[in-house]
């Protein structure tokens, strides 16, 4: 890719890039632990201080900085999306590469499930699972890894039934090549753009889905830190506490804003015809 | 001569319940340019599908053999066949720059034919970029095909297929999207390279020009026989066959009289739906009577080394 970025996507990089250093550094930016309970300051608004330590954006029920509770949140809400977003390409694309490569009786039968899973709404599944297997961070990712696939394969499906008639794959058939080889060589690469494309729109659902069954209790489990569950909290207090439900609102609003903006972005570098729609 | 490199006997392909090729065979042998020529939809190109064993599904080997050495590579199983492609023979298209993946290099794409991969290749890939003619392949190497011109993406096609020193490269229509000055420089490359290495090629071609400048011997193809076959000089001399006569009368001379009529066969080729008993051009044959329409002339010797498909084939001398 070449050519000059925009400003506007400077701007969505930067945040972005923010939004993972904050992630990644929380164990630094945050100067108090998100999980040390302090009832004398339960609460307090933003900007509050003591002779000992401050609270830039004020404190929760339990006095626990909030600041530091929206750093830790930002981890989850990555960390669950980043592990979703590859449980699920890596599924959807493969079952995608296989169904277009045999098509026939594979094609029809993937691409039947595929269907079948797109006519069930993906977040009462994930309900559905968590309630039977019980809430925590690896159900919740192989929960969203596991349902959100159908996506990737028909991107894949679509894109692979394009490339094998091209004649380079031909030409690799005739230079002795096997399936695997040519699948993951000479045909992953050719369609990984569309996938990408896919999986940034995919990114920023993951986010919203994890702060909603976090939201309901069925994600991240308390008292560890999580967008959604920190909301479900100030819920309560909203009218004593607006800072509980505004800030982790807004860390959610922006970030997946930003994901959403980049993936449009990157949709219309890797198919340029599409911008004009 | 020793054995043949190639050799295809009474190769009878259908698409259907209709034979669209008839019972063809030739042999090429080592270091030899072997011609098949003929007009679009004669099964050339799919007789070099058949000879990789990589027909599109719906065309099925009816009949026949194609030995290539001792093997008959109509018979042995699909895992043996993937190894001999790329090693034993290999094969070049028409259009270079779509032959080529766009997301890997070429040096890379050169080094697959060789089963490892480039950083332990790289020496011997190299050499081969060198031997096309390629220049600066220490640079090429890493550079992905839309960096290249047709022209040199051919000869990245051509280090690709040769690398492996296979008995035998399928060349299909290999100088068709190419312009008439690296046409020639490619057919030179191909010509030397078979002598050099003693590899035969089978060339397919609807060009009667590039027939005349690299191949040993020529098989002239019409709907799914062969017409007549032989060495290159002598069928350009004489042809046997009334369609190869009409064919090379059908070539523009520079010493045509300008913008007077271009010779043409009238008529078209019949499609296989409408092939019926005797010569199958005899609808369009000038030499054609009655015995034409109604019995099949079988492909029988003529002169040294030539075979040719039609009754009136003594008449032509």
């Amino acid at each position: 890719m070449s050519g000059r970025l925009s400003p506007g996507i400077i701007v969505i990089l930067a945040l972005l890039a923010g939004f993972v250093f904050a992630a990644a550094g929380a164990d630094l930016l945050a100067h108090n632990d998100p999980l040390r309970q302090s009832l004398l300051m339960r609460l307090r608004p933003p900007g509050t201080s003591t002779a000992t330590t401050s609270y830039l954006l004020g404190t929760d029920d339990l006095g626990r900085d909030l600041l530091a509770r929206i750093l830790y949140g930002a981890r989850a809400s990555l960390m669950v999306a980043i592990l979703s977003v590859s449980v699920s390409l890596l599924v959807g694309a493969m079952l995608g590469l296989l169904a277009g490569w045999f098509r026939g009786w594979t094609a029809i039968l993937v691409m039947r499930f595929v269907d079948t899973m797109l006519s069930i709404p993906a977040i009462l599944l994930a309900v559905l699972t968590v309630a039977v297997l019980g809430p925590g961070f690896l159900t919740l990712v192989l929960v969203l890894g596991l349902t959100r696939w159908p996506r990737y394969t028909r991107v894949a499906y679509a894109q692979t039934l394009q490339v094998v008639t091209l004649p380079y794959i031909r030409a690799a058939e005739m230079a002795g090549c096997g399936p695997v080889r040519i699948l993951l060589r000479h045909i992953l690469p050719n369609i990984a753009g569309p996938l990408m494309v896919v999986a940034t729109s995919e990114f920023g659902l993951m986010i919203l889905f994890e702060a909603g069954l976090s939201f309901l209790g069925l994600g991240v489990q308390p008292p560890y830190p999580s967008w959604g569950s920190i909301m479900a909290a100030g819920r309560q207090y909203v009218q004593r506490a607006w800072w509980l439900t505004v800030f982790p609102g807004a860390a959610l609003f922006v970030l997946v804003l930003c994901v959403n903006l980049f993936g449009d972005w990157l949709r219309d570098r890797v198919d340029p015809q599409s911008r004009s729609r | 001569m020793t054995a043949p490199a190639l050799h295809v006997d009474n190769l009878s392909l259908a698409i259907g319940d209709t034979v669209v090729v008839d019972g063809i065979g030739f042999s090429v042998a080592q270091g030899e340019v072997m011609a098949i020529v003929g007009e679009s939809g004669c099964g050339k190109s799919i007789t070099a599908q058949a000879i990789m064993r990589l027909l599109p599904p719906a065309i099925r080997h009816v009949g026949g053999t194609i030995h290539l050495g001792d093997d008959d590579i109509t018979a042995i199983p699909e895992r043996a066949m993937q190894a001999i492609r790329g090693r034993r023979m290999s094969m070049i298209f028409q259009e270079p720059q779509a032959a080529l993946d766009p997301l890997a290099t070429i040096g890379a794409q050169i080094a697959e034919a060789l089963r490892q991969p480039l950083s332990r290749t790289r020496p011997a890939v190299q050499k081969m970029l060198e031997e096309v003619g390629i220049s600066d392949p220490g640079r090429r190497i890493d550079q992905r095909p839309f960096e290249l011109s047709g022209g040199m993406c051919q000869r990245v096609l051509i280090a690709a297929a040769l690398i492996s020193r296979p008995t035998i490269l399928i060349a299909d229509e290999p100088t068709t999207a190419l312009d008439v000055t690296i046409q020639a420089q490619i057919l030179d490359l191909l010509r030397r390279l078979a002598i050099e290495r003693q590899t035969a090629v089978v060339l397919i071609t609807h060009d009667m020009g590039v027939v005349a400048d690299i191949a040993d011997r020529v098989a002239v193809m019409y709907a799914g026989r062969i017409a007549e076959s032989g060495p290159t000089e002598a069928i350009f001399a004489a042809p046997r066959h009334p369609y190869t006569a009409l064919l090379l009368a059908s070539i523009p001379r520079l010493s045509d009289i300008p913008k007077s009529q271009l010779a043409t066969i009238e008529g078209r080729v019949p499609t296989p739906a409408e092939y019926g008993a005797g010569c199958r051009f005899a609808n369009r044959c000038p030499r054609a009577d009655a015995r034409c329409t109604s019995e099949t002339p079988k492909l029988r010797p003529i002169g040294p080394a030539r075979l040719t498909a039609c009754h009136h084939a003594e008449a032509m001398a």
